[in-house]
């Protein structure tokens, strides 16, 4: 009986006593959400483009942030400006991250084209090793401290705490998917990029060249994955755990669908409140630490009324 | 001309049936029974034991179970690891509450509380496929690592580190810090190769084909009359068995002591479908092959980086690192099909020997 | 494909080419073997660094300036096991008949690690340093004669800020109605402390919160939210890696007042308040020792081991807190290994000698003197019953602007009598489960 009242009533009652607590807990939900979304972002372009479920994202996260410390680290003692060294830096990441785009699709998925998912999939792996193995051989492993200006302050509104970084977060992001959607649907690059999308075989009979649209997905993925390394990273700091953030986008992603980049800024959103919610407010139910498999659990249910997740293309079946 | 099947006749249908049906297939696998028994039990010692074999063949067994889901029938699961923990709770459970009960029995006991488990996150798979299905037996993998490590019972009210309790077969010690390496060796050899057998013959049996038929494409399987619901769930139940047992054996005979949090995280879930992909999906010896490459390698590598070549311990880890990662790559575009195929297509090969043509 | 092939290759062999140096794989004929097992790669590195760099440092200046323990040089094997359980089962048993000597002591560095050590390397006859960390109920020698995780357990420690609360508050008897809040890594090592704070939360009447987070620990939001709602009005925390910086950046963020946050000791390194920045200023941690480069001994690691270049690590970070608990453990190994050579008068020692010599560990503010680390840290007595050694915690303060931790309490004497009890359950119960008997000890 208690038992139910606490998993039923209570969290309800404190929802309703605590208003300006339930806001906050809302918002700071909201603006984990967009975190999780900016990884996720990464997997979608790549999946869209090339059918590859790219389990390196979380490290090539990891790798662009450790690229731009490193640089930023070699640059400083120059003697420039800061906000010149933070826009040359990132600017040399920029680069760094298409090169990693030109070698991947050269080395790993050229050789692999037209093979199973699965073993796409591997390779990515395998690609997250080398990259994890690289990026310490080349940085170091210490805790790297990642400062190109950000605002680190709170706001303080009628009590609700907002985190300024966190604002920033979802303003990357926003301008991030705005920016990709002009690129999408504006320019030649991004048209082609959606017809390779919608039919590898039919873009390249009207002489699409697929690996030029590899190479640019991956860039761009890298791109995001800068985005999101500095957001993640200016707050722990860079270090080896940034690769594992590629865990909170995965149940992201089949909640929102692998093929839809609404669907990843909407499932992040859902996600983030979710689990937010369910921690705080049914604490005394599960005691803690829930927020990793709730997640899942919240994603399963969503795909038991949608396989496909909210935004991904219907699976079509045929015998 | 050393291998080859010309003028081995079957005059019936067991003799067409057996499991080896070609004579150097049985030499081979003589000789690897009398090394494996008449040998190694003798000259093993605990490094062997220890940092070579016990993982070797522990993970081939779980890499066998894996195989049955995904390889046989089709379904990408990452809740290895979490089904690997039931097998060990469920037996630290068993082994503390009944101290008389023989280690053997409790150990399949545990496997039937996987496939139970099993059977239960496997239910999502009649609707979800692919890499959804995939990413949502993660659920199962997160939830029961925290249920582990939350829940009092399962560590019997004590840290949520669980130790093996020193219990004896046959009057043999075989789990706990006095256990002889070769006893422990004997021990994990006998589940391997009973439940190999039993693997083997499942496969290539009715179930089997059910499997594959609904691996292959579900809807043609069901309009031939094959029930997916329970194919389905027979194959998480089986396989979930096999990772139990795997788990459990982790727990008392390798490690000794394990955390769940630790022992049985996400990372434990990518290693085994990486080793099955890697020594081929949907074949037993692709297990084997698959386990020793991602066992073995590592430990491998550093006797060469740090032993032989005497490079600095990090310095090592690191171009380990690339290297794993790096020969991962080069296999999957060598031979998509992992290492049992090369290892068929030597076969081919062989047969052929030394006039291809 | 050839090509990739071949480029694979030779990429791989200029990066061995280019990493590796050469080392003599083999021990010398007459050296002691101490391994270290390390972890300066994967999600501790940051801590595992300093850590490992403190500890063969100090055994390097002593190979260089004493020629090794008792004119034997000492050979430090570090074992890299990126922080992985089952890697260090492989190390251990690599090393553990490493040399002429075998393995002598085993650093686990980890509490997992140890957890898995602990039965085998009672059975070989390796003694098991796990220094502040580990199992906190093999304080008791009785029933673990080979593990020892002296100056202070967890439990300890945990008293000691109860402790130092009550202090703060104006006397024990404040403390009633007091709400302290338990933010930790939700695994073993992190679950330590409950069993205690619960225990004294009875008996002070203050009321505890757990919050648990998960591995590793970069999302802590909703664990700061629960902390906004609940108001402690003290935090303590056992963290590890990631979790602990991110944890004093969301501290900062509620606008916590950092002196009546304390993390663990494992939760106050530079690396913990680097990327917090100033908003660190003030933050508080439990500590064995003392931090800062201050000491002779130091002094002569960077005489004769950094002005050589054979410093494992960059000459500036020398004196950080892990860096100067690297170098302690290997003082109390080195102690043990000249206790061991006293008690048994032979130079042939071996990993059982080495207990005998841990639990003759006696070391005096003279002795601390001798070995040039004056005020380094408190006196500290090993038995044969006792392997914790009841030594005092203090508690130091992160100074932000100064960049460096200084010690800001009075050494902290921990509840001795409620530990020990505790300690006792918990043995006597592993005894029952493991058929092991109880030694004797006088």
């Amino acid at each position: 009986m208690e038992f139910l009242h606490a998993l039923l009533i209570q969290p309800f009652v404190d929802m309703v006593m605590e208003p300006a607590f339930f806001i906050e807990t809302v918002t700071k939900g909201l603006m984990a959400g967009v975190l999780y979304s900016l990884v996720a972002l990464g997997f979608v372009l790549i999946f869209k483009a090339s059918g590859v479920f790219n389990f390196a994202q979380g490290v090539l996260a990891l790798f662009a942030a450790l690229t731009l410390t490193g640089l930023m680290e070699i640059m400083e003692p120059i003697g420039m400006p800061k906000a010149l060294v933070v826009i040359l830096a990132i600017a040399a990441t920029i680069v760094v991250m298409v090169l990693l785009a030109i070698v991947i699709e050269r080395l790993v998925l050229r050789p692999l084209v037209n093979q199973e998912l699965i073993i796409l999939f591997m390779a990515t792996l395998g690609l997250s090793y080398v990259l994890e193995g690289a990026g310490d051989l080349l940085w170091g492993s210490d805790v790297k401290v990642l400062d190109i200006g950000l605002p680190t302050d709170v706001w303080d509104i009628n009590g609700v705490f907002v985190e300024q970084l966190d604002v920033t977060a979802a303003v990357a992001a926003g301008s991030l998917v705005a920016v990709l959607a002009v690129f999408f649907t504006k320019t030649r690059i991004g048209r082609a990029l959606r017809a390779v999308a919608d039919d590898h075989q039919a873009a390249l009979s009207v002489g699409i060249s697929l690996q030029q649209i590899w190479v640019i997905v991956w860039s761009v993925a890298g791109i995001v994955a800068l985005v999101a390394g500095i957001m993640w990273g200016s707050k722990s700091g860079v270090q080896f755990s940034l690769s594992l953030i590629a865990l909170k986008a995965l149940p992201v992603l089949i909640l929102g669908g692998f093929t839809s980049i609404p669907g990843a800024i909407i499932g992040g959103l859902i996600i983030g409140l979710g689990e937010k919610v369910v921690e705080v407010f049914w604490y005394s139910v599960h005691g803690g630490a829930v927020e990793n498999w709730f997640a899942f659990m919240l994603a399963l249910v969503f795909l038991m009324f949608r396989p496909q997740g909210l935004f991904g293309d219907k699976i079509i079946e045929r015998v | 001309m050393l291998y080859r099947e010309t003028g081995q006749f079957k005059r019936n249908y067991a003799a067409d049936q057996q499991l080896f049906p070609i004579f150097q297939d049985k030499i081979l696998l003589a000789i690897i029974v009398t090394v494996a028994v008449g040998v190694i039990p003798f000259i093993i010692n605990d490094y062997w034991s220890k940092a070579i074999l016990l993982p070797f063949m522990v993970y081939a067994f779980v890499a066998l179970g894996l195989n049955i889901l995904v390889g046989y029938c089709g379904q990408i699961s990452l809740g290895t690891g979490g089904f690997m923990a039931v097998g060990a709770y469920s037996s630290y459970k068993i082994v503390t509450a009944f101290p008389e009960m023989n280690l053997i029995l409790a150990i399949v006991l545990s496997g039937g509380c996987t496939a139970a488990v099993g059977v239960l996150f496997g239910l999502p798979s009649l609707r979800i496929k692919g890499f959804y299905l995939a990413v949502a037996t993660l659920a199962a993998q997160f939830f029961l690592i925290w249920m582990f490590n939350k829940v009092p019972w399962f560590y019997n009210y004590e840290m949520s580190q669980i130790t093996a309790p020193p219990r004896e077969v046959f009057g043999v010690l075989v789990s706990g810090p006095q256990a002889s390496p070769a006893a422990q060796y004997l021990f994990v050899l006998g589940f391997l190769a009973f439940f190999t057998w039993i693997a083997l013959n499942l496969v290539r049996g009715r179930v089997g084909r059910a499997w594959m038929s609904i691996r292959d494409m579900d809807i043609a399987a069901e309009l031939l009359g094959i029930k997916p619901l329970k194919t389905k769930l027979l194959a998480f139940a089986v396989s979930s068995f096999y990772i139990g047992i795997g788990g459990a054996l982790i727990f008392h005979i390798w490690l000794g002591t394990v955390e769940a949090t630790e022992a049985f995280d996400i990372l434990q879930s990518f290693f085994v479908l990486f080793a099955i992909i890697i020594g081929g999906l949907g074949s037993v010896l692709g297990a084997y092959l698959g386990a020793a490459f991602m066992a073995l390698m590592p430990v491998g590598l550093k006797v060469v980086l740090v032993d032989w070549i005497g490079m600095v311990p990090v310095t090592a880890k690191h171009i380990e690192f690339i290297l794993v990662g790096s020969l991962i790559i080069f296999f999957l575009i060598k031979e998509p099909h992992g290492l049992a195929r090369m290892w068929q297509i030597t076969k081919e090969k062989l047969r052929l020997w030394p006039f291809p043509y | 494909m050839k090509l990739t092939k071949t480029t694979m290759a030779l990429a791989a062999a200029g990066v061995i080419a280019g990493a590796a140096w050469a080392e003599t794989a083999m021990a010398d004929y007459d050296a002691y073997t101490v391994p270290n097992l390390v972890y300066r790669t994967g999600a501790y590195a940051p801590n595992g660094i300093p850590l490992a760099n403190g500890f063969i440092d100090y055994f390097n200046m002593l190979n260089e300036r004493d020629g090794g323990v008792e004119g034997i040089k000492v050979n430090v094997v570090e074992c890299e096991t990126g922080y992985n359980t089952k890697v260090s089962v492989e190390c251990y048993e690599n090393l553990k008949n490493e040399g002429q000597s075998g393995a002598l002591v085993f650093n686990p560095h980890s509490t997992g690690v140890t957890y898995a050590l602990i039965p085998k390397a009672s059975e070989d006859k390796i003694p098991i340093l796990s220094m502040g960390y580990g199992r906190t109920s093999a304080a008791d020698g009785t029933v673990f004669p080979y593990i020892f995780n002296f100056p202070t357990t967890y439990w300890s420690q945990a008293s000691a800020f109860i402790k130092y609360v009550g202090e703060k508050e104006g006397g024990m008897d404040k403390l009633k109605g007091k709400k302290i809040a338990l933010v930790f890594h939700n695994s073993a090592y992190g679950k330590e402390p409950i069993k205690t704070l619960e225990t004294l939360a009875g008996t002070y009447g203050f009321e505890l919160m757990l919050l648990p987070v998960d591995h590793p620990g970069q999302e802590q939001k909703a664990t700061w939210l629960q902390i906004r709602r609940g108001k402690p009005d003290w935090i303590f925390m056992w963290g590890w890696g990631v979790m602990n910086q991110v944890a004093i950046k969301e501290a900062a963020a509620i606008r916590f007042p950092m002196d009546k946050f304390i993390g663990v000791w494992w939760s106050g390194s530079e690396n913990d308040v680097a990327p917090a920045g100033p908003a660190a200023n003030g933050y508080l941690a439990g500590t064995m020792h003392a931090p800062g480069s201050d000491f002779q001994a130091i002094a002569d690691i960077k005489k004769h081991v950094y002005a050589k270049g054979n410093g494992a690590g960059e000459e500036a970070r020398i004196g950080e807190v892990l860096y100067n608990r690297g170098m302690l453990e290997a003082v109390f190994t080195a102690e043990a290994m000249r206790n061991a050579i006293k008690i048994h008068g032979t130079k042939d020692i071996r990993g059982e000698h080495v207990r005998d010599g841990f639990e003759a560990i006696d070391l005096s503010e003279a002795d601390f003197e001798r070995l040039g680390l004056k005020d380094f840290m408190k006196p500290i007595k090993i038995t044969c019953e006792n392997h914790e050694g009841n030594g005092p915690v203090a508690i130091q303060q992160w100074d932000a602007s100064a960049g460096k931790w200084n010690i800001v309490s009075e050494w902290i004497e921990p509840m001795h009598d409620v530990v020990r009890k505790l300690v006792k359950e918990d043995s006597a119960a592993y005894a029952a489960e493991n058929n092991i008997t109880p030694r004797k000890c006088s």
